[in-house]
């Protein structure tokens, strides 16, 4: 538990929060924005440089601008005044209260966390490289396959569609 | 406490958060961001076991993380989309009013 540990993951939950309870539309976006940073910087903590990186390109400078473009197009970022506080939202905060509980008391029973830290492992770009290109060579062009159907399908999916005559 | 279970306990708090704003939001594109954050709470598990669990070297949870990346870009496109033509039809992106199909 050191200190940036502590900062980045303050900064994280916040952003979290953030984004899960703010009123307007694109602050939400920009708070989900600094969860995603401070995600990344966890990942490059945790000397996963290649996913830190691919977690700004990916989450940071895609995902991020993908949302706010909707939330552009949909001119929903004006919310209705009227009181959250339902029933049913009680019960949501209940349910991920109560799964939060459950999760961390497995997690302080578990011996797997008790294990002394191994040293650093090494994950260059050269080994992940190698790896995606032999072991992981199915699942990548699989991933492939379906980043391009998905793109061609989205953009099926939005365009206008046509009056019916 | 371990650094590994600090990680993990910050991932179910992340995971928490997500599913309550899913749960409770009734903006689409605020459940489609829950959804996003619970995606990312379980990828930083894989890394955090991949970095303090047995054998490293094999990359698996890098991997995985990896092609998870992949996966969520793909389903926040079409998520979007979705919402975008839903809120055509509707008018609106309130999860409570678009209740009827076929219409």
């Amino acid at each position: 538990m050191t200190a940036s540990f502590a900062i980045i993951g303050l900064l994280t939950i916040a952003g979290a929060t953030a984004a899960m309870s703010l009123r307007n539309l694109v602050h939400c976006a920009l708070a989900l924005t600094v969860a995603f940073a401070g995600l990344a910087a966890l990942y490059l903590q945790l000397d996963a440089q290649f996913v830190g990186f691919a977690q700004i390109l990916v989450y940071v400078g895609a995902v991020a601008i993908l949302i706010v473009f909707a939330v552009l197009l949909t001119r929903s970022s004006e919310t209705p005044g009227a009181s959250r506080l339902t029933r049913a939202g009680i019960w949501g905060v209940a349910i991920a209260v109560v799964v939060f509980g459950l999760l961390t008391a497995m997690i302080s029973s578990s011996p797997a966390v008790r294990h002394p830290a191994p040293p650093i492992p090494a994950a260059t770009v050269r080994d992940i490289g190698n790896q995606l290109m032999t072991k992981y060579i199915l699942p990548l062009e699989i991933i492939g396959l379906l980043l391009t159907a998905a793109l061609i399908g989205a953009v099926i999916i939005a365009m206008p569609e046509k009056e019916a005559e | 406490m371990t650094p590994l279970a600090g990680y993990l306990v910050l991932s179910a708090m992340l995971f928490a958060i997500g599913l309550a704003g899913a749960l409770t939001r009734r903006n689409a594109i605020l459940v489609l961001i829950g959804i996003e954050l619970m995606l990312n709470a379980a990828n930083l598990n894989f890394i955090a076991f991949w970095r303090y669990g047995a054998n490293p070297e094999a990359l698996t949870g890098v991997m995985f993380v990896i092609f998870s990346i992949g996966l969520a870009a793909a389903e926040a496109a079409v998520g979007l989309a979705l919402i975008i033509v839903a809120y055509r039809h509707f008018r609106t992106t309130d999860v409570d009013k678009m209740s009827s199909m076929k219409g």
